[in-house]
């Protein structure tokens, strides 16, 4: 079985913090990490590698850079790492993004895709599914755990937000999974060694059947006219009581706003 | 020297910190105060592949360099000291004289499961009155047609208990003094060797640290490590490592302290301003950082000559003689900084402060490794 697992390098938002005067985010300093709902993505694949002897490959696009972080995923285990980068590319929205992706793993080849649901940078959730579509292939989003994989389904939980939904897809299929849904594996030495004689195999423009419009920021719908941070106008009321009329009070307010119940 | 670390070992050194952050940090505390071995803590080493860093692939190492070993050590120490000395227990005491004098039948027969973590490893040298007088050695190994038969005590042992393959010496010759001390492997579970007492201990008091008993142990002339009457050779080798090992955990010990009380001098408000302000702070941690930077270079230099088949004995000597005194003493300091919290459990300095002193006693003492060097100086 080939597996592709699609990873974004994004700025670790934890510490990322935004310009006011211009409303450009600060990434000087910020440290890169892998986006977790794709690391979450990638810890199972190495699962079902571990499980069946399935091929990991994993595909990212993005700048030069982001090698590194795919030479840390050659840590982890994974068979094949894929850097999709190109000047040509730049630009790219969730669009032009997924249109590229697919036309790369078409060359690649696939049984099963595994995306993140949603970068933490751009928030947007579409380049999962966006990318089935391209591909024409079935989609199961917000999988927090895969049940069962044979060569010719996969049987997944897709968890909504009051329910949890059992389905069955045929291969290939596109997933695209939940941070929560397990604890990555660290890198290992022996695979941080091997990582050092492995590629990571860089495919540009050139190398994707892909017409130049529909890339980059020419096959862009996407404007950003304005971005700004929004003020937290949170109101703030100081009461002076004694600690059991507080109590109350706190319990009183949580009731009104339906955090709690009882 | 390389003064730089390769992109391997950097990626080495983050996988090593993550783990030590997530797994080894939370369970520091408790390891301490219940004076527990930290087996989980071996468990994830094993998952990692850890426990094999500078040994090849072959035997079932990672096939990376010492350093990078070294590099384990120090982030593990950073965290825990005790996770940092079972680890280097394992790997420079137990683990390396199997590989480096071992026949290839020994090799094949223990490296595996030691470098991938199956078994643990463990190294016995000292007794009751032969510690930095090593030669003193008493317990014996008598031949007996093709088997020895081991009889003595060892005191003070790593990892005792919870290793299953011990590297212990003996004397087969007392006539010959040193040259009549042998090497042997010996395992767990083998009839008339068992584990004495676990020792009540100042620091690193989740390392298993207790007597070893060998009572007519009978083993096979396929146990002997290496030629017989070359044990104290083999002894003083293994030990140069170890210490490359010590020093790391040393220097790991001397930077997680630092560590602890950067952020703490910064919110820490005393006179209406943090601490981190006043001048006495400011070079108190300039002075701790310089001369724990200054030990990090001693310890990657003895580990980098290893690694290339240069002499360490004299460099290993001084990275752990360095790092260890600097660890007293930045431990120290960082106490001080941190006053009467600094003196509580609640913080992790007073535990690191007690870890710190061991590194001055075990595997050659301070006064051992002066006279080392001081010994090759006026060669």
């Amino acid at each position: 079985m080939k597996i592709i697992v699609l990873v974004k390098q994004v700025p670790d938002s934890t510490e990322i913090r935004v310009d006011k005067v211009t409303g450009t985010l600060i990434r000087a300093g910020v440290p890169s990490i892998i986006n977790p709902d794709d690391l979450a993505g990638v810890e199972e694949a190495l699962k079902i590698k571990e499980a069946t002897g399935a091929h990991v490959t994993v595909i990212s696009m993005g700048p030069p850079q982001a090698s590194g972080m795919l030479k840390e995923l050659y840590g982890r285990g994974v068979d094949e790492c894929i850097l999709i980068t190109d000047r040509a590319f730049a630009g790219a929205d969730t669009c032009a993004t997924s249109s590229t992706l697919a036309a790369a793993i078409e060359k690649v080849g696939y049984d099963l895709i595994i995306g993140g649901r949603q970068a933490i940078d751009g928030d947007t959730a579409q380049v999962g599914p966006q990318t089935a579509e391209r591909l024409d292939i079935p989609q199961v989003t917000y999988v927090d755990k895969i049940m069962e994989v044979n060569d010719k389904s996969v049987t997944v939980r897709k968890s909504l937000e009051d329910t949890e939904e059992i389905i069955e897809a045929k291969l290939p299929c596109l997933l695209t999974t939940l941070s929560g849904m397990n604890t990555p594996r660290y890198m290992n030495c022996n695979d941080i060694v091997d990582s050092f004689s492995k590629e990571v195999k860089i495919m540009t423009f050139a190398d994707l059947d892909i017409p130049a419009e529909k890339v980059g920021l020419a096959g862009s719908p996407t404007k950003v006219h304005h971005t700004f941070t929004k003020d937290v106008t949170a109101e703030t009321e100081t009461y002076d009581m004694p600690a059991a009329d507080a109590a109350k009070l706190i319990a009183k307010t949580l009731k009104e706003k339906q955090i709690i119940t009882k | 020297m390389d003064f730089m670390l390769t992109e391997q070992h950097k990626m080495m050194k983050k996988l090593f910190a993550e783990f030590a952050e997530k797994d080894v940090k939370p369970l520091a505390a408790e390891v301490d105060e219940d004076e527990r071995f930290p087996r989980e803590n071996v468990e994830k080493m094993r998952e990692c592949k850890m426990l094999g860093i500078p040994f090849p692939r072959e035997y079932g190492g990672a096939g990376a360099d010492y350093l990078s070993y070294i590099l384990a050590v120090e982030e593990l120490s950073k965290k825990c000291g005790t996770t940092g000395v079972v680890l280097s227990a394992h790997t420079s005491l137990g683990t390396w004289p199997i590989f480096a004098f071992g026949t290839e039948e020994q090799k094949n027969r223990y490296l595996p499961d030691l470098c991938t973590g199956k078994k643990l490893a463990a190294f016995g040298l000292t007794e009751p009155n032969a510690g930095t007088d090593a030669a003193g050695q008493q317990t014996t190994a008598v031949k007996d047609g093709d088997d020895y038969i081991l009889n003595g005590t060892k005191i003070f042992i790593t990892n005792a208990g919870e290793a299953d393959v011990y590297v212990i010496f003996a004397m087969t010759d007392k006539s010959k003094g040193t040259h009549g001390i042998s090497a042997f492997i010996v395992e767990k579970g083998m009839p008339g060797f068992t584990v004495g007492q676990h020792e009540k201990k100042l620091g690193i008091r989740g390392s298993a640290t207790s007597e070893l008993i060998f009572n007519n142990v009978r083993l096979s002339k396929d146990q002997l490590l290496g030629q017989e009457g070359k044990g104290f050779k083999i002894a003083m080798m293994t030990l140069d490592g170890g210490r490359i090992g010590i020093a790391a955990q040393a220097l790991g010990i001397a930077q997680g302290a630092i560590d602890e009380v950067v952020p703490y001098v910064k919110s820490r408000k005393q006179f209406g301003r943090p601490i981190s302000k006043f001048q006495n702070t400011q070079f108190q941690l300039a002075d701790m950082q310089v001369k724990t930077d200054a030990a990090r270079l001693l310890v990657y230099q003895a580990a980098m000559a290893k690694e290339n088949g240069q002499p360490y004995t004299y460099l290993a000597a001084e990275a752990k003689l360095f790092a260890a005194e600097v660890a007293m003493e930045v431990t120290t300091k960082a106490i001080q900084l941190m006053g009467g919290y600094g003196y509580t459990r609640d913080y992790p300095v007073e535990r690191m402060f007690r870890d710190a002193k061991i590194t001055e006693i075990y595997e050659g003492t301070s006064e051992v490794q002066r006279m080392v060097i001081s010994g090759q100086m006026l060669k």
